[in-house]
């Protein structure tokens, strides 16, 4: 949702980044403020996923230009665990397993480790229980997944859910939902969905990174931008995603080369 | 591999001081007479000698073996000492007769040897280079009839069990080190739980080698009679030298109908430093025969020290419906290398073992199980499971599985299970995004990794073993 007055959480000026040498962020722009919903599209190899992970501060990307301001503060001064205290969330498109760890330790040494960085009183194990079960309800997920391994032997969906559900726990400043939407089936896309939806406030800021228009029938973006050869290249509003449905991406690239010629 | 991990696989060795003690030192060497210095000096039996020379003549027959994966410089047995003790009186009456030199290194070492300040609930024989200090609630023992003293002390005041049971269930021909520690072992452990007996506390030895270029050949022996139950735990440390020390023990269990033994071991000798520099050498036979019916032998290891470790703690199942166990977690970094595993030897009916073993290889390390599974065509209705799973940490470390299985009767059931995994930047990454930082990230994954043998032991030595790990790995312990 678009709100008068509210203040930038991200500002992305002429970022440039490199992976084994290769430029794959080519002179972006990008603002983001609080309460808007912000969905990046575009064909495969356009940068959308690198620009993810280079927001969450990877290592096997190098930005060689360009800032990134998050919260008016130099973004790149953090290192990615800091970045996550700080309040940047990514769901990762490939959650990675962890054998031998369950899933509740797990989410609750993530969970403490950012309210203690808040200021906030840590949960013991059972006040933690019983707090992750009413989050977990949100997503439709059973409890058994707490006593599981963190992602092994998930089924794509379950991943799915298990990401959005850490969301729900370290109520992020801002999320970056990387293809959220692959891998799911129509009735756990409307769960996440929905859960994302009712995660999503006037005080955070969501960016979701999607190849199909289908999760933004769920999850209402308030912003449209194409991404290609690593820079945004049109920005709409949810209708240009509908558009794109129908017309494809070479379409906007056409256009664009057009408008450029014209200028 | 990132500089975090770097830090955390490289911090030190605590356990490296050398305590400044006058010892009796024998001179370089091994041969007849070094074997009857050592003989005399304990005022050993004749059967004893023979038993010696015996292996010593059977010794010099057998080659070194080379069948590991590990690669080390020929050990010249010649120019290590044999026997090395602290100067000391030569009968204690009491814990205050014990130098105190020698109590503050046990101290320092987190082993205190007076009672009233000893480990709640664990009794403790330690063994300082060549010989046994000491030994912690011995008369409260026992009071139950069970014999918790050095093997020395065994040899003297008992010696109808030790001769009863001495090398029959690892032979003094069995392997190269078994055959040479038979003909120059100088202390070690001995229990006896008599028949029916529920030993009331854990027992253990604390192995120290404190003397440069000294052999610490170490000899074991625990019985359990019919229904008689006993854990015991040992832990190992020694001097950060840059020489290497040789490390040959025999560990031997015998477990009669309806016993049951725990063996639990921390190894944790000095392992050289990150050039490779030093660092024990830990040739070990430890083998335990399930003898009697419905007996319980379960080994569990963790091995974290070391230059070079060459160790497979064995069962002979030859009791029917008798079961052998073996956990183990066995970490490498540097250069440090590590053979070990397990034999499972299935003589009797309905017999039933399990393998899980865990190996984690750091730095340019290399870490290798090495694992016999048995069924012998008498073995009717014999099960195995085994599951070997190789964690690497970072990009030069080496992780191996040799896995022997051979079956000989049709209604034998084997199962073998195997995985490696790595710790690398894409796991540290997702803990980074979740606020967790790397250190704390490796810890919860390697706690994760092992906790299928960390619960097999006792709590106390749970607790040294996840330090340990800490140490050797990590910072803290999630």
């Amino acid at each position: 949702m678009i709100y008068q007055d509210s203040k930038p959480i991200l500002q992305v000026h002429g970022l440039c980044a490199t992976v084994n040498g290769i430029e794959i962020l080519k002179d972006l722009d990008f603002t983001v403020k609080s309460g808007e919903v912000h969905a990046i599209m575009g064909p495969n190899g356009s940068g959308k996923s690198t620009f993810a992970k280079v927001l969450a501060g990877h290592t096997a990307y190098e930005v060689t230009a360009g800032s990134v301001l998050f919260e008016g503060k130099n973004l790149f001064e953090l290192e990615p665990d800091e970045r996550a205290r700080a309040g940047v969330f990514l769901a990762f498109q490939y959650p990675i397993e962890i054998p031998g760890v369950a899933n509740s330790q797990f989410l609750r040494l993530s969970y403490n480790t950012v309210q203690a960085q808040r200021g906030h009183e840590e949960l013991d194990p059972l006040e933690f229980d019983d707090f992750v079960r009413e989050k977990m309800k949100l997503l439709e997920m059973s409890p058994n997944f707490l006593d599981r391994s963190v992602n092994e032997g998930f089924s794509g969906g379950e991943k799915k859910r298990n990401e959005i559900l850490q969301m729900a726990l370290l109520d992020p400043r801002l999320a970056i939902l990387d293809e959220t939407d692959s891998g799911l089936d129509i009735d756990a896309l409307r769960v996440v969905a929905e859960g994302v939806n009712q995660l999503a406030t006037k005080d955070n800021a969501i960016i979701l990174v999607t190849h199909y228009q289908r999760l933004l029938n769920y999850i209402v973006p308030d912003f449209v931008h194409v991404m290609e050869a690593g820079r945004i290249i049109k920005t709409g509003g949810k209708e240009l995603a509908v558009e794109l449905e129908s017309r494809g991406y070479d379409w906007v690239g056409v256009e664009n080369n057009a408008t450029m010629a014209l200028s | 591999m990132s500089q975090v991990l770097q830090d955390l696989v490289n911090r030190p060795y605590k356990h490296g001081f050398i305590t400044d003690i006058e010892s009796d030192v024998a001179p370089k060497g091994l041969n007849e007479d070094t074997i009857r210095m050592i003989s005399a000096k304990k005022s050993e039996p004749d059967w004893l000698l023979e038993f010696r020379l015996k292996s010593y003549q059977a010794w010099l027959k057998m080659e070194e073996p080379e069948w590991a994966n590990v690669h080390y410089p020929k050990i010249d047995l010649q120019a290590i000492s044999y026997y090395a003790a602290p100067k000391q009186k030569p009968k204690l009456n009491s814990m205050d007769e014990v130098d105190p030199e020698l109590l503050r290194t046990f101290e320092k070492l987190g082993v205190p040897l007076h009672e009233r300040m000893a480990l709640a609930g664990v009794a403790v024989d330690v063994v300082f280079d060549s010989v046994s200090v000491a030994t912690t609630y011995k008369a409260k023992l026992a009071e139950v009839g069970i014999i918790f003293c050095s093997m020395s002390e065994a040899v003297m005041e008992h010696p109808e069990l030790v001769q009863k049971y001495l090398g029959t269930v690892v032979p003094t021909g069995d392997n190269y080190f078994a055959a040479l520690n038979s003909a120059v072992f100088t202390d070690g452990s001995f229990c006896f739980i008599p028949k029916g007996v529920k030993c009331p506390m854990d027992l253990s030895t604390y192995f120290r080698i404190n003397t440069e270029e000294t052999g610490q050949f170490e000899r074991t022996l625990i019985i359990a009679e019919e229904g008689a139950t006993v854990s015991y735990l040992e832990g190992c440390t020694a001097p950060a030298f840059s020489s290497n020390q040789l490390h040959a023990a025999v560990v031997e269990l015998v477990a009669l109908d309806n016993a049951d033994i725990k063996y639990s071991t921390v190894q944790n000798w000095y392992a050289g430093d990150e050039k490779g520099v030093g660092g024990v050498y830990n040739f070990v036979t430890k083998r335990g025969l399930a003898k009697g019916v419905n007996s319980r032998i379960s080994w569990t290891q963790v091995e974290t020290g070391s230059a070079i470790t060459w160790k497979y703690p064995s069962v002979i199942l030859r009791g029917d419906n008798s079961v052998g166990e073996f956990y183990s977690v066995a970490v490498t970094n540097h250069l440090q290398q590590a053979d070990t595993g397990t034999k499972m030897v299935h003589l009797g009916k309905n017999t039933r073992s399990t393998i899980v073993s865990k190996g984690i290889s750091a730095g340019r390390s290399n870490n290798s199980y090495r694992g016999l599974v048995k069924i012998t065509p008498p073995a009717a209705g014999a099960r195995n499971y085994s599951q070997c799973d190789s964690m690497l940490i970072g990009e030069q470390s080496g992780a191996n599985t040799f896995p022997y299985i051979q079956v000989r009767n049709n209604s034998a059931q084997v199962e073998h299970e195997a995985s490696t995994s790595k710790i690398g930047e894409d796991q540290l990454f997702y803990f980074a995004q979740r606020g967790i930082d790397a250190e704390a990230a490796v810890s919860m994954i390697i706690n994760g990794f092992c906790k299928d043998v960390f619960q097999q032991l006792p709590m106390e030595f749970a607790v040294e073993a996840t330090q340990l790990l800490g140490l050797k790995l990590e910072g803290s312990v999630g």
